[in-house]
């Protein structure tokens, strides 16, 4: 027996032993663990799975030991990662910290950097938010303007981020501001960490036409910040933060497989609401709903070809590049599909008359409207695949 | 198998776009077209083919092949699309000798298999009676007489029909089942009318009048209709790798037009409507190839059920159906004026798409045997 072998053997014992029963099931979505400085369970079982999770350091399987990590080589991550997979384990806990700031971490910052803010991280002590956009700073995003002014030790920080997603729950902020004015605006951006509870800081909330959402604006009134959180170089920011949201992809593509509770199967819904038999109208639903099918199993076929390109060392630049517009496209147009199959069950805003799968379905399909232009729209994925992918020119 | 090309997949393909680009450009398609040949192909260029092996790639050692796997024929169809390269591979040796590999008693196989893959002789189905795909459903006849047969009939789309040293023709028996018969070129009581296509290959016309067949000329002795369906899959999954590569060649061709054609000082490239009318393409391109992967994956596997092996191929062949209408509308539209000239190769690409899209089934053909086929 070779030793990747092995460990699948080792994990898929320890994984049988140490996830409890209740933690293999599908996951609601009030019963995602958030890491943090309040971690919140909401029954014994979370805790166990969390902290026998943490202890192994496979919060972050792939990290090295002594930042915490898990110090598992590629194949061997992938093989936990299958595992999981097969188990149903549900995450232990979700932080987009580990997964979109983390990398940047161990590829950017100084030892002492390292030492202190990843060791925290992988043990689920902080949760991270993200303040990239700004109010005119969307797709155009290297036109942001929250300045950072550096006296003495501290940068000052001034302006506003928007769409940050838990701004008011989390405990940590890694942000782009602009610390270059006079420079052209790619080069006068830097990465910054900050502390969600300095003072000059406040929080509020943003509704969406969904309903209550996650997303947040966060403005800084004279927010002071030690220069030791400029990660990278001064003015250096701009290719940290275009490898931050490729990890933030890659991230919404690995929510949408397994971690979201989300999940709705188009053959319940046409059980449920078309008639039998069928008219000639449901008939043409029906058809449609194959079709949509089709598509659906063609992304996951494309995305297990992802994962074969990865493995055998060829370039899946491109697979990368259409992942996210493929799919939240499809995601969108499924949910309009889901509409017409459930007519009016599908339009209700509250109370009794709807079944809680109903509400919840007409949530996410106006949320599904927000994850085409999240994370960078349509347009700007269409943009990456123009420009890097096909190789055509630059507007004049 | 994976969905990407395993080391051997890539030197076949390597060694067929050496062969296809010296020996098959386009301007050789063009020529036939031109000088209005009957066969629709060059047989220098199908004798290349054959001695390349390319006739042996699925059969089994025992019946003289290279007992490769099917998947060999991914991507070989492949660079058969991107040099819009003309043969009888699918109708001879995927379809007729599939058939034959499937239903043959011992005596037929090898009387037959290793002349089709040889090329020694050729054969063309006689499946088709309508305009469009029908597979399940035959008014061709075949009647008991004595020992032997009695077809009547007519099989009024044989591709590949010219020149054809005979023909399978699949028809119904009187228990409702279907059989396939051999029908060399030369019985009596057959007539063929040939029809030139759109892409200058050519379609036969089989009228088939009291044409008594020997006993023999049966394939095997069993019901023939779940050989049928998985030779035509086999056939689908082929003509998916193909449409998939007439996509590729006609989207690289844009591609480099877009790069290059200047206008209003710049290249049209540069324009932000058609960049992102080119990446919807590509993207499209993407999921059209990972599910023609997963049809040759499913067809060479030999766990899995009939139905998950029916749902992965005509998922193929509806994406890549869909793929080659949606990427030749915007070729030519993308190209201009010069796109619909006939000097210019994209019609010929154009053309044997829509050929491929219509053949074994179109895109609702596929969808609705894809939805039937659902569940384990």
């Amino acid at each position: 027996m070779n030793e990747l072998e092995a460990f699948r053997q080792e994990t898929r014992a320890w994984l049988e032993s140490n996830c409890p029963p209740s933690m293999r099931t599908p996951m609601p979505s009030d019963e995602i663990v958030w890491g943090g400085r309040t971690v919140e369970f909401k029954h014994e079982d979370q805790r166990l799975w969390f902290e026998r999770m943490r202890d192994k350091g496979w919060f972050c399987p792939d990290w090295p030991v002594e930042y915490g990590g898990g110090g598992l080589n590629p194949q061997q991550a992938a093989i936990l990662d299958a595992e999981m997979r097969r188990l149903h384990c549900r995450p232990p806990q979700i932080n987009l910290g580990i997964w979109m700031l983390g990398p940047v971490l161990l590829e950017f910052a100084t030892e002492e950097q390292k030492q202190r803010f990843l060791p925290p991280m992988a043990r689920g002590e902080i949760r991270w938010c993200q303040g990239f956009s700004e109010p005119n700073a969307g797709s155009d995003l290297a036109s942001l303007r929250t300045s950072a002014v550096l006296d003495g030790d501290d940068f000052v920080i001034n302006g506003t981020k928007i769409w940050t997603s838990y701004g008011n729950k989390s405990d940590w902020m890694y942000a782009l501001v602009r610390t270059g004015p006079m420079e052209p605006k790619q080069a006068g951006i830097s990465l910054v960490v900050l502390d969600m509870t300095s003072p000059g800081i406040s929080v509020s909330p943003i509704d969406l036409i969904s309903g209550k959402s996650s997303f947040c604006q966060v403005f800084f009134d004279n927010v002071r910040v030690p220069r030791a959180q400029l990660i990278g170089e001064l003015n250096g920011g701009w290719a940290l933060g275009k490898a931050l949201l490729q990890h933030e992809r890659n991230a919404m593509s690995r929510f949408s497989e397994s971690a979201l509770p989300t999940h709705f199967d188009l053959d319940e819904f046409l059980e449920k609401y078309l008639g039998d038999p069928q008219t000639p109208a449901e008939t043409a639903l029906q058809q449609r709903a194959i079709a949509c099918l089709m598509q659906e199993e063609a992304f996951r076929l494309t995305n297990r070809r992802l994962f074969e390109t990865l493995r055998a060392r060829q370039d899946a630049s491109g697979l990368m590049a259409i992942a996210k517009l493929v799919h939240t496209e499809q995601e969108r147009s499924k949910f309009e599909l889901l509409l017409e199959i459930m007519g009016n069950h599908a339009l209700g805003w509250a109370g009794e008359g709807f079944d809680q799968r109903e509400l919840d379905l007409t949530g996410a399909w106006l949320m599904s409207f927000a994850q085409t232009i999240a994370g960078g729209s349509s347009e700007v994925q269409l943009n990456v695949i123009a420009k890097r992918v096909l190789g055509l020119p630059e507007a004049k | 198998m994976s969905l990407v090309y395993n080391e051997d997949q890539l030197q076949l393909q390597d060694s067929a776009r050496d062969f296809l680009a010296a020996r098959s450009p386009v301007a050789l398609q063009r020529a036939l077209r031109d000088e209005g040949s009957a066969l629709g192909y060059s047989p220098e260029v199908w004798n290349g083919m054959l001695e390349l092996g390319w006739g042996a790639v699925a059969f089994s050692e025992q019946d003289g092949g290279l007992d490769f796997g099917f998947a060999g024929y991914a991507p070989l169809f492949e660079e058969i699309g991107r040099h819009l390269s003309a043969s009888p591979l699918l109708s001879s040796v995927v379809l007729c000798g599939g058939l034959i590999e499937q239903l043959g008693t011992d005596a037929q196989r090898h009387h037959w298999l290793p002349a089709l893959i040889s090329g020694e002789r050729r054969l063309a189905l006689a499946l088709e009676e309508g305009a469009r795909h029908q597979p399940d459903d035959f008014a061709v006849t075949a009647r008991r007489d004595g020992s032997g047969w009695v077809l009547n009939g007519s099989k009024s789309w044989v591709t590949d029909a010219v020149s054809a040293d005979g023909w399978l023709v699949v028809a119904s028996e009187a228990d409702g089942g279907c059989g396939v018969f051999l029908v060399s070129a030369d019985q009596p009581g057959v007539q063929l009318r040939t029809r030139q296509m759109i892409d200058a290959r050519n379609m036969g016309a089989l009228q088939l009048d009291q044409v008594r067949l020997a006993d023999a000329a049966r394939l095997g002795d069993n019901a023939a209709c779940a050989a049928l369906e998985l030779v035509l899959d086999r056939g689908r999954a082929c003509l998916a790798a193909e449409l998939l590569g007439l996509a590729e060649a006609a989207f690289a061709m844009t591609v480099d037009y877009l790069k290059t054609r200047v206008q209003f000082d710049a290249p049209i490239g540069s324009f932000q409507a058609l960049q992102h009318r080119a990446a919807r393409l590509y993207a499209q391109l993407q999921l059209a190839r990972s599910s023609v992967m997963a049809a040759f994956e499913v067809l060479d596997r030999s766990t899995g059920s009939v139905r998950e092996r029916r749902r992965l191929v005509s998922l193929a062949k509806w994406q890549a159906s869909q793929l080659a209408q949606h990427v030749g509308n915007e070729a030519i539209q993308m190209h201009g004026g010069i796109g619909v000239t006939d000097e210019y190769d994209l019609g010929l690409f154009l053309k044997r798409m829509r050929l491929a899209q219509n053949q074994l089934g179109n895109a609702d053909f596929h969808c609705q045997r894809y939805g039937d086929n659902r569940g384990a």
